[in-house]
């Protein structure tokens, strides 16, 4: 956060110029299981960006109260708290959902998004910032887990939301809703996203290593890597 | 005897952790440039998998399900298993000096990876007793540790490649993960047909 930014800008910089899936790769893991199904990813978008905005407005309530030693196990506090909610709203209102999740509705814990978003923006912007941040990174990864499930569910069961759209006559290419199918299309689209994103200007997303995870400054490889590096090349460190 | 060998054969070539069931991809995609890294990464979290099952089993079962307090899982897994990383992390590098460079280093890194806390939950959702939570911990761990070592060497063959612009960085690491994962396919059924 160079420079100071409109909340305008904040709500809109998750849907394209930030998006975390595709542009700062981010929550992968779900993203890649659950677009199988449209109505599956509806719901993880909705619950993770509940869980999102709310994390995001607590941890920026407290954070001049969190120590700055200590600030990773109380976001994962604040962030699991939510989580636990959020499973609870979606095992009363919504068990069919809950039943395609599984697993992965408690693992929004551990979805690096909302981690990544704490530590790189709710931890040190005032409170409103904050929700209008988690809010457009929010719709950010709906938009992209969504669109992806539409192309995945059409593709491998010829269907949108449950609703068959292709003839039976058309067999459908089932290695779409398939483990591969995921990683193949999440590629394409990322591909996509760099190709847009040049003709703006921007960088393309990179994986460098560690350095995009939220869990970087205070994760022990770092210096580690960077002793390494010094080694190789004296000082072309840039963070 | 059978139930093992079924359950660590699923884990690692039908339901691979990373390349069928999609836990642990930022690891995945992050570490699985350089082979020795890869190495000490695979066996960290193959390490922490089991330790966190051993924990979290017994918590759960005499704790949370005999006080009726389930909706405290998602809570009391991830600060179980954050503190014991630590602690882990700690009595390592005090007591045991090699084993903590070769994995101490990558302890915290996977604290907040969700192959950790999924494998946890797996366990829980498939209704294994406490032995079978601890083999099938290991099946996973091990099966990450393949999926990772596989990719590595593909990735090695790539720097080497000619690889069309738009797809250069990580559109073509996606790709070649789905062609990875594809070879996995293959071994599906393998498990029931041998130990069922």
């Amino acid at each position: 956060m160079a420079e100071k930014k409109t909340l305008r800008q904040e709500l809109t910089k998750g849907f394209l110029i930030e998006n975390p899936v595709l542009r700062l790769v981010l929550g992968t893991c779900p993203t890649l299981a659950i677009s199988t199904s449209v109505t599956g990813s509806v719901g993880m978008g909705i619950s993770a960006s509940l869980v999102l905005i709310g994390s995001n407005v607590v941890i920026s309530l407290l954070r001049k109260v969190i120590p700055d030693k200590v600030r990773i196990p109380a976001y994962v506090i604040i962030i699991a708290s939510f989580v636990s909610i959020v499973q609870m709203l979606v095992k009363a209102f919504a068990p069919a959902i809950d039943e395609q999740l599984g697993i992965y509705l408690p693992l929004i814990v551990v979805n690096c998004i909302i981690l990544g978003r704490a530590e790189a923006f709710a931890g040190s912007n005032p409170v409103l910032a904050s929700a209008i941040d988690g809010i457009g990174m929010g719709i950010g990864f709906t938009a992209a887990i969504v669109s992806m499930s539409i192309i995945r569910e059409f593709l491998g069961s010829g269907s949108l939301a449950g609703m068959p759209i292709l003839p039976a006559s058309i067999p459908p290419m089932t290695i779409f809703i398939l483990p591969p199918g995921g990683f193949f299309v999440y590629g394409v689209m990322m591909a996509l996203a760099n190709k847009l994103s040049e003709k703006k200007g921007l960088p393309k997303a990179e994986l460098k290593g560690c350095e995009h995870c939220p869990m970087n400054d205070a994760c022990a490889v770092r210096p580690l890597k960077e002793e390494e590096e010094a080694k190789g090349k004296k000082g072309g460190k840039a963070s | 005897m059978k139930i093992f060998m079924f359950i660590i054969f699923t884990g690692l070539l039908t339901e691979n952790f990373v390349l069928a069931k999609f836990l642990g991809i930022c690891p995945f995609l992050g570490v699985s440039k350089k082979l020795n890294t890869a190495m000490g990464m695979s066996a960290a979290v193959i390490f922490v998998m089991v330790l966190s099952t051993a924990v979290t089993y017994p918590i759960n079962e005499k704790l949370l399900v005999k006080y009726n307090m389930e909706y405290l899982q998602t809570i009391v897994f991830i600060l179980v298993i954050a503190a014991l990383v630590q602690l882990v992390e700690t009595v390592l590098k005090k007591y045991m000096k090699p084993l903590y460079n070769a994995l101490g280093i990558y302890l915290p890194l996977i604290t907040t990876n969700c192959a950790v806390l999924g494998v946890v939950f797996l366990n829980l959702e498939k209704n294994f007793t406490y032995t079978q939570s601890l083999v099938n911990s290991f099946g996973a761990g091990v099966g990450f540790m393949l999926a990772i070592f596989m990719f590595a060497g593909v990735r090695e063959r790539m720097e080497s490649c000619d690889i069309p612009k738009g797809l250069q960085g990580l559109p073509i690491t996606l790709i070649s993960a789905s062609l990875t994962s594809v070879s996995f396919l293959g071994f599906g059924g393998i498990a029931e047909r041998l130990f069922k």
